[in-house]
């Protein structure tokens, strides 16, 4: 068990050194810089920005620089909120989305289990029916659509909840956004969880529970566990899902999480921004796929014994 | 609904039904966004300022109340007053009264208005102060209403289409050569190279998609090629994978043991007997990549980083639409249904074929 955390860790360090590279300097290559404005700047002064934020050297030495102070856990200054440091930015935004996202993956994970579960296990036409109709609405329903819908019907029509800010977190603030990020997430959950639980249902061992007379309870427990490894694999996607909806969400909803930052950041050429806005997106799925990996270990015993 | 017609709603549901009615979807809609923009009678681009936001409807444009309010604005432009027979009648006959003579140049203003056709003098009264003069109205329907430009929706929407089709089979092509490529030659080679080629997939999956193709558009400009470029290496990975598998499985049938045997070169093997015996799952693969790349444009031309007017994309025609929904529903309405049914559609078929190449998924 030791041995696959420490493998794993050792793999994921080369891929953060490709991420690094590739968006340090895809952010260099690209036409246009951070202190460009309409009108120019006094030569001096532009000579002076470049030199305080070390835009001067040539860019080998530039990049050593970066790599160097990330690790030692800096993210830079941002070039755009000229008074903060990326760091400064993270330490509100992340909290934000982490809670956001986190909140999202449990209500999808609660909702699309329970709804899948319950069409495998009654096979009522109206159930699978309405399981099937989430589907189709996750498919052909984009989160961009659902906000603004919501946005229109909560808060506008029916004035039950904010329309849109963070308000510290208070709860009211947080239901559309967690609707809007769970929703798709619900329809493939639920997908998969009616599918894998519907075979593991059909399949000879429980049918042999069964005959044994078990009660439903226990022939459910043995086939839900079964059932399970579909879903765990594809929470690495969720997760990679959630991370791209909160673009749109924290955009709409107007929340300052790291979504919103990315999109402001990539628009004002912040570089050190949007580079760690991207370092620590690929931080967070591989350390939400290693997760993944372990749990499949502890549910699955064929991994573990590998 | 009786629960019959529920059951049998739900059991065509998942049978060739969805399959011919996506099919048959997927056509009308490629089909109209081809040829639809020319057959309209509005350009795309083209603005009708006296039309500002009009609901859809059937009936042509204008109304004798909007014909009236059109004539009351021209006259105060022009400075005089205006006296109308009915709107009813092919020409109306419009009386012009002013305390000066009338200068003929200003009858230029009907032709300019989106509303009346040129005007015609008939006869001249009081040195001029009164005019006769005869003007026909121009009928214009707008099926699916006006944006807030006073363009009109339905042809934006298929121009729309045109490019979000264009988009997502551009860079579903992209994704289908380097992937097919990619996979085949991996899962053929087996071995040192076999595991790098799929390390190096394993690395490009931890990459932040979405994040990375709004760097690319962003910073290299919204070009459209770029776009579909961006799109397209991002999602050859699936394909990659789903090829790589294929071919392990192909690599040692016979047929492929007798060609090697008689000294066909690698690539000739791979052209001739490993892609062709996997088209099936390819395209079933491909179909789902395409709503995958759909989706994604929609969502960069969203936040306003895709496609710049005045083209349009369906993803700009939908953040339109959220910005006026309160007022008028129906910018948002069109373009998302637009939009999901296509997706819908491209899902179907994918699906089902993807269930009939591999029969234990279903």
């Amino acid at each position: 068990m030791l041995r696959l955390v420490a493998m794993r860790c050792l793999a994921a360090v080369p891929t953060l050194f490709i991420i690094v590279t590739l968006s340090f300097f895809l952010m260099r290559l690209a036409p246009g810089g951070p202190f460009d404005t309409e009108r120019g700047l006094d030569p001096e002064i532009a000579q002076n920005l470049q030199r305080i934020y070390r835009l001067d050297l040539p860019l080998p030495a530039q990049y050593g620089l970066y790599l160097s102070s990330l690790l030692h856990g800096d993210f830079g200054p941002s070039f755009h909120w000229r008074d903060f440091s990326v760091n400064d930015l993270f330490a509100h935004a992340m909290p934000i989305s982490l809670r956001l996202g986190g909140e999202a993956l449990g209500v999808s994970l609660l909702c699309g289990i329970g709804l899948g579960v319950l069409a495998a296990a009654r096979r009522s036409t109206a159930l699978s029916m309405l399981a099937g109709g989430i589907a189709f609405l996750g498919i052909a329903v984009p989160s961009f659509v659902i906000a603004p819908v919501l946005q229109l019907v909560f808060g506008l029509g029916l004035r039950i909840l904010p329309v849109g800010g963070w308000n510290d977190g208070a709860w009211q603030n947080q239901v559309l956004p967690v609707a809007t990020l769970a929703l798709p997430q619900i329809a493939i959950v639920a997908r998969l969880a009616q599918a894998s639980f519907g075979q593991s249902l059909a399949s000879t061992h429980i049918r042999t529970l069964r005959a044994f007379g078990l009660p439903q309870r226990h022939i459910f427990l043995h086939a839900g566990r079964a059932a399970m490894t579909p879903i765990l694999s594809y929470l690495g996607s969720a997760a990679a899902g959630l991370l791209t909806g909160s673009i749109i969400v924290e955009t709409t909803f107007g929340i300052p999480g790291m979504g919103r930052y990315f999109v402001d950041g990539a628009l004002g050429r912040d570089y050190t921004l949007v580079m760690g806005t991207v370092i620590v997106v690929a931080l967070l799925v591989i350390v939400f796929n290693l997760i993944v990996d372990l749990t499949y270990a502890l549910i699955d015993p064929r991994i573990r014994h590998e | 609904m009786s629960e019959s017609s529920v059951t049998v709603i739900a059991r065509a549901g998942d049978g060739r039904l969805t399959l011919k009615l996506s099919l048959a979807f997927l056509a009308f809609i490629a089909l109209a966004c081809i040829v639809g923009p020319s057959l309209s009678p509005h350009d795309y681009d083209h603005v009708y300022r006296d039309y500002v936001l009009v609901p859809p409807s059937f009936t042509a444009h204008p109304t004798s109340t909007e014909a009236e309010a059109a004539l009351a604005a021209l006259a105060q432009r022009m400075r005089l007053n205006a006296q109308a027979s009915s709107f009813d009648a092919a020409r109306t006959s419009v009386t012009l009264t002013s305390n000066k003579p009338i200068d003929l140049r200003s009858l230029r203003l009907f032709e300019r208005s989106d509303v009346f056709a040129p005007a015609q003098v008939v006869g001249t009264q009081d040195e001029g102060r009164v005019l006769q003069i005869e003007v026909a109205l121009r009928h214009q329907t707008f099926l699916f209403g006006t944006d807030s430009n006073g363009r009109d929706l339905l042809t934006r929407l298929l121009i729309a289409g045109r490019i979000s089709l264009a988009v997502g089979l551009l860079a579903s092509l992209v994704a289908l050569v380097i992937g097919v490529a990619w996979g085949a030659v991996a899962g053929y080679a087996g071995g040192r190279v076999d595991q790098l080629m799929m390390r190096v997939v394993e690395i490009i999956y931890a990459l932040p998609f979405v994040f990375f193709v709004i760097v690319l558009v962003v910073l290299f400009g919204r070009n459209f090629i770029l776009i579909f470029v961006a799109i397209g290496t991002v999602e050859w990975l699936d394909m990659a994978r789903i090829v790589r598998g294929e071919t392990l499985s192909i690599k040692h049938r016979d047929y492929v043991a007798a060609a090697e045997a008689l000294g066909v070169s690698p690539a000739a093997i791979l052209k001739r007997h490993v892609v062709p015996n996997m088209l099936g799952p390819i395209s079933a693969y491909a179909t789902l990549i395409v709503a995958q790349v759909i989706l994604l444009e929609s969502f960069v031309s969203f936040l306003g980083l895709g496609v710049q007017e005045p083209l349009t994309s369906w993803g700009l025609l939908i953040a339109d639409g959220t910005r006026m929904m309160q007022s008028s529903v129906y910018l948002l309405v069109f373009p998302a249904a637009a939009l999901g049914m296509t997706l819908a559609a491209l899902n179907g078929v994918g699906t089902h074929f993807r269930e009939a190449f591999d029969p234990p998924s279903r």
